[in-house]
């Protein structure tokens, strides 16, 4: 009875966000909504590392360098190429996955801290890379495009219809994302994370799992650094740094690992607390930002979704608490 | 040839370097299973106070201790305030938590002493040694020696004093240590001390090469995960051959293969990485990771 109660909230909940997040762009300036599409394309990026990372357990410190390939492919197909913008945005996930799936197939073997590694000299050495290759990347001047206009004769400005774009996509990424780890697929991805040789026992495949849940993550920020190279139209190889990686990083472990909406807290929390720290002090405003990730995890080491979770517990079903709690802290 | 042996002489100098720096991620490595990523940001800073001290008009080798012993108590300060109340969380929250003190080294670094690159003095003469048609650079032979006489130093502390031997055993088995008297804390706190002075020592060698800036340690932190990654991340022994290996590898592969010049390499430890991993993930001297199951 409780918990049917708690879905109706929740389902309530979720419709008042889709609201709010449609008038969204009605109501606020150019640059708020164009910060607001930057969220919802990060989100679908920590959507991804958190599918590796949260549900999988496999640490990636490198998922700037996929967030820089589906950028640049998107970019070059535009700029070399004159493809449709829409077309790139799943060609831009498929190469990712690909991508994704081959280099997680040689990770496999790497654990923990060791993967953690391979991924992080990635991240670090892709903006090289891409300078080398002057011909197609432009090297470090980049390559500017153009912002799409809204199709089909909609009256939306560039900047609200790049919104919606990105909203829409955002929506039907984590719809599959919840299909995907709701079912058998999802206790497979989960199994591997606490117990691998448990899971291979009861017949799971982990090998495979493993490298195809990586091409899946990498499909996702993929199609997150597509559309971000959409959005803000122009790609250059410094903007791919190792610092994107650890941001992404950043915003699963705030936003809270292994949770859906994790990804959106995360992704807030990476976008506007810099924008804080800088109101507050323009002198070092990363010393604050600083601060307030280290306090944060003091306060959340669940990060905001974990918390969240267990205040919506203790809420709707005081009696498990102490129970759930339990089994949260082992 | 002659270049040959130069850009060896000068690969170990730069190795000695990413050896210290890579010593430093070991010690705190075995000693709680935590990459310590702001391990570059705490050696940057300390380079900033020795540079302090320097303009303050103390003579070099005064800084120089100086600096050491703040580094020391700084590092100690860092672990007992903002690390130990995390000490039990997840891997992820500690990583996340050092990569605050990353953000939070850089940026006060940046407001106190500008963004701007500063030279930083070398100790050693400027004039290079000559050793019959090679020629080689004062600053790195001197940076090959201060980094061997820390190291030399380092393995007589922890294979001849009490205190070295109690730490080695609170990283091995805490629990058992505990119940022999060692305040395991305690041990992990001197370790983050003890890594504080190496990056220290590693920025001060290394400042007069880059110069000193808020970032400068970026790369050569880069570096010293490769070098440990090669050396493997269970050894020290394994970390200083790591180091100066990468040292050497790098200077080599720049400045004999034409394609991958100065632009690539990165990429270059990238490979090493990767490659390493690949053939034998526990590194050339780390013990295989073994789990009761």
């Amino acid at each position: 009875m409780a918990a049917a109660q708690g879905d109706g909230i929740k389902r309530a909940g979720l419709v008042v966000v889709l609201a709010v997040a449609c008038a969204l762009p009605f109501v606020l300036s150019g640059f708020r909504v164009f910060q607001w599409t930057q969220v919802c394309i990060y989100a679908i990026a920590l959507l991804g590392l958190n599918i590796l990372t949260g549900y999988n357990g496999q640490f990636s410190l490198g998922h700037g360098a996929f967030y820089a390939i589906g950028a640049y492919t998107t970019a070059i197909m535009i700029d070399k190429w004159n493809v449709g913008y829409g077309w790139t945005i799943p060609i831009a996930g498929v190469l990712c996955l690909v991508v994704g799936f081959l280099f997680g197939w040689p990770a496999l073997r790497l654990e923990g801290l060791y993967l953690a590694l391979a991924t992080f000299s990635l991240a670090l050495a892709l903006p090289q890379i891409l300078k080398y290759f002057e011909h197609w990347t432009g090297g470090s001047q980049g390559i500017v495009l153009s912002k799409p206009k809204a199709p089909w004769g909609l009256p939306l400005t560039e900047d609200q219809w790049l919104y919606f774009l990105s909203l829409v996509i955002l929506i039907a990424l984590f719809v599959l994302a919840a299909n995907l780890l709701r079912g058998r697929t999802g206790r497979a991805i989960m199994a591997i994370r606490d117990n691998h040789l448990a899971a291979e026992t009861m017949g799971i495949n982990s090998s495979l799992y493993k490298s195809v849940v990586f091409g899946v993550s990498a499909a996702y920020t993929g199609i997150a650094g597509a559309l971000s190279a959409i959005a803000i139209a122009f790609v250059a190889p410094d903007s791919f740094d190792v610092f994107l990686s650890v941001t992404l990083l950043t915003g699963i472990v705030i936003g809270g690992l292994a949770t859906i909406s994790g990804a959106i807290f995360g992704a807030i929390f990476i976008l506007f607390v810099p924008n804080w720290a800088l109101d507050i002090s323009k002198a070092a405003p990363w010393a604050i930002f600083g601060v307030f990730l280290i306090v944060f995890m003091y306060v959340m080491p669940r990060g905001i979704a974990g918390s969240l979770r267990l205040l919506w517990i203790r809420w709707t079903r005081p009696a498990v608490v102490n129970k759930q709690v339990q089994q949260d802290v082992s | 040839m002659d270049i040959f042996v130069q850009q060896v002489v000068s690969g170990l100098a730069t190795g000695g370097i990413y050896a210290s720096l890579a010593l430093a991620l070991v010690m705190i490595y075995q000693a709680t299973d935590v990459v310590n990523f702001a391990q570059g940001s705490m050696a940057m800073f300390s380079t900033y106070l020795c540079w302090s001290l320097l303009q303050a008009g103390l003579p070099y080798w005064v800084a120089f201790f100086a600096t050491i012993v703040i580094a020391f108590v700084g590092g100690l300060l860092i672990e007992r305030t903002v690390i130990r109340p995390v000490e039990n969380a997840p891997i992820l929250t500690i990583v996340i938590v050092t990569l605050g003190l990353v953000f939070i080294l850089t940026s006060v670094a940046g407001w106190i002493y500008s963004y701007i690159q500063k030279p930083f003095p070398s100790p050693f003469p400027s004039k290079p040694i000559k050793l019959g048609q090679v020629v080689l650079g004062t600053h790195d032979v001197g940076a090959i020696c201060v980094t061997l006489v820390v190291l030399v130093l380092l393995f007589l502390f922890f294979r001849y004093t009490t205190l070295g031997l109690a730490m080695r055993a609170a990283a091995q088995d805490p629990n058992s240590s505990r119940l022999c008297g060692i305040r395991v804390g305690w041990m992990l706190a001197l370790g983050w001390g003890l890594a504080a002075v190496f990056g220290a020592v590693a920025g001060m060698m290394v400042a007069p090469v880059v110069f000193l800036d808020p970032n400068m340690m970026g790369g050569i932190q880069i570096y010293a995960f490769a070098a440990a990654t090669v050396g493997g991340f269970t050894s020290p022994m394994g970390a200083v051959v790591g180091g100066l290996l990468v040292g050497v590898v790098e200077n080599l592969v720049g400045t004999y293969v034409s394609f991958i010049g100065t632009e690539l390499k990165l990429t270059v430890a990238l490979a090493m990485i990767i490659i390493v991993l690949l053939v034998k993930p526990s590194g050339l001297f780390g013990r295989a990771f073994v789990r009761r199951v």
